[in-house]
């Protein structure tokens, strides 16, 4: 079995039925994406499939194609994700252990919309739960995210 | 002769601080009672000076926070205290949890623990206090827990600042041959202003550490504060937002296992019959073994990954013994209000509340039944720990919030010395009292000691974790009052059953110790508000429920919180008092109290009206240390009621971190709306009927409210913050929806009366 994981290819022998999400953290060793709840319902294990934001407990290995891209591979040489950035400026992350997730699906809904409403924030992230309630800075956070991108940083 | 250090610990106090100008306290804690158990495991060049504090001869500064990070912001903030008095910055050090060890212990936790309300300063509750402090000492518990980290912190770990930064400038006055006066510490640096001269601390740690620690210590003034008091940035944030390692189920060990664990869906059960076949016949599994501890019974699976072990367990045929204990939540709540009736322990008992009933006209009388139930705590991270028995030594790796406990009993889970423990306290993916518990760490330590030296990294389903807590417990209160002519009430008489947390961590962690007297927990937020009614009586009955119930996030103040004041609303109502009013008036005698109430009723803009189909709720709960005020604002929408904004007003005394404590204030709000709103556990033929976030959901972004917080600093000792905000959000949401509706809902979660967008 062969997948490609933030821009390297990893061949290795497992059942074609195991959750990606336990191919990544046990077989590839890319632990950034989380376990939660293993039903796709709490968005812990958020990673990108070509540039799409998937549950990654919930879809089997064998039936991935495209190029993973998890929490580990979105900053580029150095220089972190503008989503990053803005999560450090805005010190959301408490215990931090869904925040993997929330940056994935941000990161997904600013690609898809560069400025995001209130609404479209609340509509795109609501699959991620925080059980530490960083909501409101996930919101200013994506708001601030989406001012350094558009200025490239 | 440790009561007798607190004396002399005050008479220090008081001298020191006339003549220096300074705060010096309790440094005894660290000087004398425990070895430092940095001194074993120095790196090459690695010099230390108490337990709280290492330098490398690269300038390398390492602080240690020993307690638990779960959000809390604790490592960053133990380590400013610390940095502060040490004159560097936080970016120019390196926190780390350390290792477990009795000089770690909390004080501050357990003479919390005092049956005496926060403001009760009287000689009985001093002593009280006093006593605890040598129970604590005796036990010595490292643990996180009671929002009480930063309080009990506050001395020690700025003291431990201040000694390391005497001894390096004691170093330098010896290496530069000049007296210590002329030298002055800054930002890693020993300078020497005359001359010109300076040296890094790393540069004098070796000399430094092997001179003798200063007797006295002197601390600065608030004023000098460079970083207390400012908000901080978290010194963990980019490991959170790149996806570090950093949690439990990352460990990644060479030549490690896997595998999880199927314990028995009944409490306490044993298997009466079970099939292994074909769990054991699965690709990847590698062994079964049977789990018999104090927490429960059923099976450990080890596996080549996580995945081939949740396949197995699914595969494990068993049936179990029958439950000893009420059935379904049906007979539970029976078997409580069955308690009520029966006599209990009283913690407040002013005035002759039998005698003022007896003398109350009926129509000024008011009464009403109150219930909560059985909450999970459904950290994000499940439950795990990865442990490794090798050569008669076991080490653990997990996140966990009691390591020298969570020690001992894997010690004696395997028959070992507790000396042959080694404990890796990681971050945790969320506690919230859960990683209080032990029960990961004692399987796993059965399943390493299964695994022929293999380290096992065993991580629990959301199933497995949200069936195999130890629960929030169901509570039911009895309440009535008695209105005087001005309404406010002259008498009030509260009384509460529940199972009590205590007996049940005794049974799970020291099943051979009983426990003795009343469980605080049962009365708190009830029997120590800063009310004053002439006639108050509270009275609290532990029901035995065999149902496992332990410590969430704000432990007794979760159900008491609702009880006490969702009540004084409807006194409010039915005294026809404004509920902001009626708390300033029965809180006079408490201006802290008063002024978080006036704060939070100013921020709100109470009492203004509101566009038809909107309603406020005020509620006020004193816990933990701090004095908080909530206001809660909902709307009628088409989909539900929307809870639209929440103000709290927090008074904390001593504000450490105000961006910190503000995200704790809301995160518990949050924490408890999602609760108050939807949350419960059930159970039938003895087993909990939610599983997992599907049907025991918690508060998404889009439900989330507007937050509007103030943080004061009015009360002369200094509040937790970690759990406060939980307590008052349930009352002022129930406080809301009767404004709003008329509905006076007396039982949680709200949505089984209302239904919420």
């Amino acid at each position: 079995m062969q997948l490609i994981v933030d821009g390297k290819t990893f061949e290795f022998e497992a059942d074609p039925e195991m959750p990606l999400l336990w191919a990544l953290r046990d077989v590839v060793g890319k632990t950034g994406p989380k376990f939660g709840c293993g039903v796709a319902a709490c968005g812990a294990c958020t990673v990108h499939v070509d540039g799409q934001p998937i549950r990654s407990c919930s879809v089997a290995v064998g039936d991935v194609s495209g190029a993973i891209t998890t929490i580990e591979g979105i900053a580029l040489s150095d220089k972190l994700h503008p989503v990053q950035q803005a999560w450090i400026e805005e010190q959301v992350a408490q215990c931090g252990y869904c925040q993997a997730g929330q940056i994935m699906s941000a990161v997904a809904l600013l690609d898809q919309t560069p400025d995001p409403t209130d609404a479209e924030i609340d509509e795109a992230m609501n699959g991620n739960l925080c059980r530490c309630g960083t909501y409101p800075k996930i919101r200013s956070a994506i708001h601030r995210a989406a001012v350094l991108k558009k200025a490239g940083n | 002769m440790a009561s007798i250090g607190k004396i002399a610990r005050r008479s220090f106090l008081v001298g020191v601080a006339a003549i220096a100008g300074g705060v010096a306290v309790g440094y005894y804690y660290y000087r004398k009672p425990f070895p430092n158990p940095l001194a074993d495991g120095l790196a090459e060049g690695e010099a230390t000076f108490n337990p709280y504090v290492k330098i490398a001869a690269d300038n390398t500064i390492t602080i240690i926070v020993p307690r638990a990070e779960m959000g809390q912001g604790v490592s960053t903030t133990l380590a400013a205290m610390v940095a502060e008095e040490l004159e560097v910055s936080l970016d120019q050090i390196t926190v780390d949890h350390g290792p477990v060890g009795s000089a770690y212990y909390n004080p501050g936790l357990v003479v919390d623990n005092a049956p005496f309300a926060f403001f009760n300063e009287t000689t009985t509750a001093e002593a009280a206090r006093s006593g605890l402090e040598v129970v604590a000492k005796l036990v010595a518990i490292q643990a996180t827990g009671g929002s009480s980290s930063t309080r009990d912190g506050f001395d020690r770990m700025r003291q431990a600042g201040a000694a390391a930064r005497m001894l390096l400038v004691s170093a330098a006055a010896q290496k530069l041959g000049v007296p210590e006066a002329e030298l002055e510490a800054a930002n890693g640096n020993i300078l020497h202003k005359a001359s010109g001269k300076s040296l890094t601390y790393g540069e004098l740690a070796a000399l430094a550490a092997t001179l003798p620690p200063p007797e006295e210590v002197a601390l600065k003034d608030k004023a000098d504060w460079k970083l207390l008091g400012t908000s901080q940035k978290r010194v963990d944030m980019l490991a959170k937002v790149t996806g570090a390692p950093i949690f439990g189920i990352d460990v990644r060990l060479p030549d490690m296992l896997y595998g999880t664990v199927k314990m028995s869906p009944k409490f306490w059960s044993k298997p009466v019959s079970s099939d292994l076949s074909m769990a054991e016949k699965l690709p990847g599994v590698v062994k079964i073994v049977p789990i018999d501890t104090t927490y429960g019974h059923g099976f450990g699976i080890i596996a080549e990954n996580t995945w081939a072990a949740f396949k197995a367990a699914e595969a494990i045929e068993a049936t179990w013994a029958d439950a000893d204990y009420p059935l379904d939540s049906a007979a539970v709540t029976d078997r409580l209000i069955q308690g009520l009736g029966e006599d209990g322990w009283s913690l407040r008992n002013d005035g002759d509340v039998d005698a003022a009933f007896a003398a109350a006209k009926p129509e000024r009388v008011i009464e009403a039944d109150y219930a909560v139930p059985y909450l999970a705590h459904m950290t994000m991270e499940p439950m795990n720990t990865t442990a490794q028995f090798k050569d008669g030594t076991l080490d653990i790796w997990c996140g966990n919030q009691s390591p020298t406990v969570l020690r001992q009993l894997c010690a004696g889970q395997i028959g070992i010395e507790t000396d042959k423990v080694n404990v890796h306290t990681t971050s945790l993916g969320g506690g919230f009292g859960r990683r209080l518990e032990l029960d990961y760490a004692l399987y796993a330590s059965v399943l390493a000691a299964a695994a022929d030296g293999r380290p096992v990294k065993v991580t629990w389903t959301r199933e497995e974790d949200t069936t195999h807590d130890a629960y929030r417990p169901a509570a039911v209160g009895k309440f009535r009052a008695v209105l005087g002519d001005d309404g406010l009430p002259v008498a009030v008489d509260m009384k509460m059953a529940s199972p009590s947390i205590i007996a049940g961590v005794m049974r799970r962690m020291f099943p051979s110790l009983s426990p003795v007297g009343p469980d605080k927990y049962i009365f708190d937020a009830a029997y120590d508000q800063p009310y004053t009614v002439a006639n108050y009586k509270v009275s609290g009955v532990a029901v035995p429920v065999a149902i496992p119930a332990g410590f969430w996030r704000s432990v007794g103040a979760s159900i008491n919180g609702f009880f006490h004041e969702a009540f004084m609303d409807e006194i409010a109502v039915a005294g026809k008092i404004d509920p902001v009013e009626l708390r300033k008036r029965l809180m006079a005698e408490h201006p802290t109290a008063v002024k978080v109430v006036e704060k939070v009723a100013e921020m709100s803009h109470w009492g203004e009206a509101l566009p038809q189909g909107k309603a406020k709720g005020f509620a006020f709960t004193l816990s933990n240390g701090s004095w908080v005020g909530e206001v809660v604002q909902i709307a009628d929408t088409p989909a539900g009621l929307r809870v639209e904004k929440i103000w709290i007003a927090a008074d904390v005394g001593t504000a450490i971190d105000p961006d910190i404590i503000k995200a704790q204030l809301t995160s518990a709000a949050i924490f408890g709306l999602s609760a108050a709103m939807g949350q419960e556990i059930t159970f039938a033929d003895g087993m909990v009927e939610q599983t997992n976030f599907p049907d025991n959901d918690s508060l998404r972004i889009s439900q989330c409210p507007e937050f509007e917080v103030a943080v004061l600093e009015n009360y002369h000792k200094m509040g937790g913050v970690g759990e406060v905000g939980a307590p008052p959000v349930a009352p002022a949401l129930a406080s809301a929806i009767f404004a709003l509706t008329g509905n006076r809902i007396r039982s949680l979660p709200l949505s089984k009366a209302v239904s919420f967008a």
